[in-house]
């Protein structure tokens, strides 16, 4: 593949729409698409300018279009770009894309506008990354997330940390190279201090992941419960279609069921799971072991129950079997007394959990438990816009920051001297700066230069 | 006169002399030109050798033949091995030297190396044949023929010398400066830049009051440079420690209007981890005081090096002011110090071999590359020899890795970055440190040099000895368990904790507090293998066993990274044609012509991105 000629795309979705947006990248982008456009010598347009003309292929006029010029550097790929914005025919489409293909453009490959953004310096790589999730995130939260970090949220408050560690790497090879001079030494307390803080720090977008995680592929939410307590017909009210088969008979659900819903612009992913009961059917068998998987790998679990059919004795046997699932997984339990139209009895009273009423058939109490899913999510922390990680790339990047940095506190509490300190504060820069890009020896000495007195 | 040499060596100072062995004892025909054959190898500064990172340069330049180690040792007066504390990566030989002695004995060993012929005059023109140089033209109107030249001129091109408000041509004090040379390599189209140094003043040791200042004594039982195991002169001195104060600086400052420094008659870049002591008052103003390290310049010598003190004030207030300094009311001095200007040639035209881009054969050694400090110029001086010889011979360049030498850190940084201010080597500059340790420089790198035909066969003998001791250790302490009752007691007198039942005496060596000359007492196989070996040997063993778990992560690290360093960039690769790299980075490139990826990674203004294009191409 070659990172030097001239890349075309379309760049709306496929399918027929208003508009189409045809988009050319490269050396040569500007003058492919002049040679097939009539109207103004779009060669000798300034960037940033937008020009009516026609499309043509010899005589035969294609479609009435609109160009916007990108002269390099100042467009998103830093090349030469084009932008055409002709009718939104699928046949009108594949004309012109054919028609600047033969004119020495290639089809560009899922991503390489972003890519050439990347290589040519536009972007950094968690800048890059943020572009892929932004394209890609179908939900409000997610889009905000991947807007911060595109914008450099993220990477700016790593920096932050950076050079907080760097100071810190400092004043250690300080340490070391100047050991016979008469310079400070650092303060082994002010250090674990510092590295406490950044661990704080650390320790706070590693957990974030978890919630950028869940926002971005979508929050588990298991629909679980004893058969025929109407976990399908919960299910299909949530999505608001008939996505389950639902009968009176119970084991209807043998397999289970995923769909995605937004809701107030989260992304929830629910799973509707075979009724749990001991059974002699194999098929039904297998379809309970997978419910319990999927109640293992949830955030949230559902427990739906009919009230006119369960003590509260027994739901009290149920939470406790459920009790160390949730503390294992950090998850949380929901109890959702269905049937509430059938039911006229006041609810059980259970401490410390939510508890909500519904009835999924008539439709009943599904607002409440839809403001309760949301509730769950730390809006708090999206709204005021801190950094949320949501890659799986720069979570372990920052893991292993923090377990290099545990490293390095240990290594102060059991003396270590300050060589192998070095090293390990050097591992974490490292890990940090697979996020942010990496750190020179230049940066150590021109920081221990212009902050302490040395030189005998 | 033979006026037809192979290898041309121009400056006898540590880069020249350790070229001319070099070259010589590699077999070429080699002749050196000094401008006063009456200061080869002269301590132009302090009379001292090694330090942090620099000592481990003087051992590494010792295990490939060099002569740096064996002079030092020869004419050492203190003995110090700086960072005991610390990890054994940072252990830095140190040792003050016999200025005079230590010229003597590199002009007696320059003197006893076949093939080393001498003369004294001024080089005043490289001679160049259709962009390969032949030759060199001298002050006095003589041409000599060559194959190659090495320039090592130090602090001579166009020195000037700076006290107060005189200023007058020299390249060290009391010594002509070298002119006409660097105008001729910018007609060669060569790009010169100033640089600026300086020195404190010498003072008469009779004249000082040592009772008031911290005595600074040697190792009590000193170690050495040289991996020959060449004794240091019994007879030892001290150094003492003393402090400016508020008054002194006062003092200064009366002289601050008359600064060369100040005044910007300096134009050249200073080295910012060497200031001067008016630079330190003026910069870190909150500081009261700082400390001066009373350096004795030779054994019967009374003279005295102020350590700490270089100036470049008006000698009447460089006296003024040491008279304020504790022990120092009645000094007497010697010699002013003293701020130099000199020509350099920007290093970044050079290749890895020390060979100029520009002219072929040609190579530059020293603090004409930009550098500071004896032991940076004796290891470029002894590369570029080795180097000049293989060009001879056409034998391939010799370039070290970052990952196994100094050395091989401190040519890649001057070529690939080149430097604005003079360098210094740190260890903070080797990102690999742990690896590249005082105590393994012969391991590392004198089996090369004996391929090469430098390093004789004693050496190697005694390298190989070492791998297999010490192998043995190590085998012995990983097998070998040892009973409670043998090893309880010297446990518990090294204040760690008892053993309830046998365990390897691998595991005890783990624990920080302990030795491997403990248990050899609760041991007493151990304790034979001990004896009969050299204390290196078993400190060699001690580390790889203590140390094993970060010795194996830093060569993880090295690995990682080897993708990038053994991807060689083809010479001619043409860089303009890839549009999506960055200007700065294409015009870098051009001008560096990095040998590998690697190279091409630490180039400033090539990104990390510039590499994955690059990667990308060559991978096409």
């Amino acid at each position: 593949m070659s990172l030097t000629d001239t890349i075309v795309a379309l760049a709306t979705p496929a399918g027929t729409g208003a508009i189409g947006v045809i988009r050319l990248s490269g050396a040569d982008a500007i003058q492919i698409a002049n040679s097939i456009f009539t109207g103004k010598d779009l060669s000798k347009q300034a960037s940033h300018t937008l020009h009516f003309g026609k499309i043509t292929n010899g005589n035969v006029v294609i479609d009435e279009v609109l160009a916007s010029i990108f002269v390099a550097p100042n467009s998103y790929t830093k090349e030469n770009s084009v932008e055409i914005s002709c009718h939104g025919s699928a046949y009108i489409i594949s004309q012109i894309i054919k028609l600047i293909l033969s004119k020495g453009a290639r089809m560009a490959k899922a991503g390489e506008f972003t890519m050439r953004a990347f290589l040519n310096g536009q972007l950094d790589l968690s800048q890059a990354e943020a572009v892929a999730d932004l394209i890609a995130s179908q939900n409000a939260a997610s889009h905000q997330i991947a807007m911060n970090q595109m914008r450099g949220g993220f990477s700016s408050e790593l920096q932050a940390l950076r050079s907080e560690l760097i100071n810190f790497a400092s004043l250690v090879e300080l340490e070391l190279d100047f050991s016979e001079e008469d310079v400070e030494f650092a303060n082994r307390t002010q250090m674990k201090n510092l590295i406490l803080q950044i661990l704080k720090v650390i320790t706070r977008l590693i957990n974030s992941f978890e919630l950028g995680n869940v926002i971005k592929n979508g929050i588990p939410v298991v629909i679980a419960g004893k058969p025929n307590v109407g976990k399908s017909t919960l299910l299909n009210a949530l999505l608001n279609e008939e996505r389950a088969i639902v009968s009176e008979i119970a084991g209807t659900t043998r397999d289970t069921i995923e769909d995605e819903m937004s809701i107030q612009g989260l992304r929830f992913r629910f799973i509707d799971t075979a009724g749990i009961r001991e059974t002699d059917d194999v098929i039904e068998a297998k379809g309970v072991a997978r419910s319990m998987e999927k109640i293992n790998s949830s955030a949230v679990i559902l427990y739906v129950y009919d009230a006119s059919k369960t003590s509260l004795s027994e739901l009290q046997t149920i939470i406790a079997e459920f009790k160390p699932i949730i503390e294992k997984n950090n998850s949380t339990l929901f109890l959702v007394e269905n049937k509430s139209d059938k039911n006229t009895a006041a609810p059980y009273e259970i401490e410390g959990l939510r508890h909500i009423q519904i009835s999924a058939l008539l439709k009943t109490g599904m607002q409440t438990l839809e403001n309760e899913l949301v509730k769950l999510v730390d809006l708090a922390a999206l709204a005021s816009g801190e950094s949320i990680v949501s890659n799986l790339r720069h979570a372990e990047a920052l893991q292993n920051a923090a377990t290099a940095l545990e490293k390095v506190l240990n290594g102060i509490d059991n003396p270590i001297t300050s060589d192998f300190l070095a090293m390990d504060i050097k591992q974490a820069l490292q890990h940090l700066g697979e996020i942010t890009g990496s750190i020179s020896t230049d940066d150590l000495l021109d920081n221990i230069f212009s902050k302490f007195c040395i030189g005998k | 006169m033979n006026s037809s040499y192979d290898v041309i060596v121009v400056g006898a100072g540590h880069a020249g002399c350790e070229a001319a062995a070099a070259a010589a004892n590699l077999g070429s025909k080699v002749l050196l030109i000094t401008m006063n054959m009456g200061v080869i190898a002269q301590m132009s500064c302090n009379p001292a050798m090694g330090g942090v990172a620099k000592g481990q340069i003087v051992r590494e330049i010792d295990a490939m033949g060099g002569y740096s180690g064996i002079i030092t040792d020869k004419s050492t007066i203190q003995f110090r091995m700086l960072n005991r504390s610390k990890g054994p990566a940072m252990w830095s030989p140190r040792a003050q030297n016999d200025r005079m002695r230590f010229a003597e004995e590199w002009r007696l060993a320059l003197e006893q190396t076949p093939n080393v012929d001498f003369w004294q005059d001024m080089v005043i023109e490289v001679i160049v044949e259709k962009g390969k140089v032949v030759g060199v033209k001298t002050g006095m109107g003589i041409s000599f023929n060559a194959k190659a030249v090495i320039l090592t001129n130090g602090t001579f091109l166009n020195g000037v010398i700076h006290i107060g408000e005189k200023r007058f041509g020299g390249g060290r004090t009391a010594e002509k400066a070298a002119t006409g040379l660097t105008e001729q390599l910018q007609s060669l189209g060569f790009e010169a830049g100033r640089m600026k140094t300086g020195t404190p003043p010498r003072v008469d040791g009779r004249s000082l009051n040592y009772a008031l200042m911290e005595e600074q004594k040697g190792d009590e039982n000193p170690g050495h440079f040289s991996y020959k195991d060449i004794e240091i002169p019994k007879e030892q001195r001290s150094c003492y420690i003393t402090y400016t104060n508020e008054e002194v600086h006062e003092v200064l400052k009366e002289g601050f209007d008359r600064s060369p420094m100040f005044a910007g008659r300096i134009k050249g870049l200073g080295p910012r981890y060497c200031p001067s002591i008016e630079d330190k008052i003026n910069r870190f103003a909150d500081r009261n005081r700082h400390q001066i390290f009373v350096e004795p310049e030779g054994i019967h010598t009374v003279e005295i090096y102020v350590n700490g003190f270089s100036t470049s004030l008006p000698e009447d207030i460089q006296l003024k002011a040491l008279h304020k300094i504790p022990g120092f009311e009645k000094a007497k001095m010697f010699r002013p110090g003293y701020a130099i200007e000199y020509d350099y040639f920007p290093p970044t035209q050079l290749s890895l071999n020390l060979e100029t881009k520009l002219v072929k054969n040609l190579f530059f050694a020293g603090q004409i590359n930009g550098t500071t400090g004896y032991e940076e110029a004796a290891c470029q001086g002894f590369l570029a020899g080795i180097n000049a010889h293989r060009n001879c011979t056409n034998e391939e360049a010799f370039i070290l890795k970052r990952s196994e030498s100094y050395m091989g850190v401190l040519v890649d940084d001057l070529v690939t970055k080149g430097t604005e201010e003079p360098y210094r080597m740190f260890t903070s500059r080797a990102e690999h440190r742990l690896l590249l340790r005082q105590d393994n420089a012969d391991i590392r790198l004198t089996q090369m040099a004996f391929d090469m035909g430098l390093a004789d066969q004693s050496r190697l003998d005694r390298v190989n000895d070492k791998l297999a001791q010490t192998a043995n250790i190590i085998k012995y302490l990983k097998e070998k368990s040892i009973d409670p009752a043998a090893i309880n007691q010297i446990l518990v007198d090294k204040e760690t904790n008892e053993i309830p039942h046998s365990v390897k005496l691998i595991n005890l060596l783990l624990r920080p507090q302990i030795e491997l000359l403990d248990l050899a007492k609760g041991d007493t196989h151990l304790q034979e293998m001990l004896n009969n070996i050299p204390s290196e040997f078993i400190e060699q063993a001690e580390i790889a066993m203590k140390y094993e778990s970060y010795l194996e992560k830093e060569m993880e690290m090295v690995g990682k990274i080897k993708n990038l360093e053994e991807k060689v960039i083809n010479p001619d690769f043409n860089y303009q044609s890839i549009v999506s790299l960055s200007k700065e980075a294409t015009e870098k490139l051009l001008k560096i012509k990095p040998r590998t990826l690697g190279q091409a990674s630490r180039i400033s203004g090539v990104s990390p991105a510039d590499i994955s294009v690059l990667m990308i191409h060559m991978n096409n």
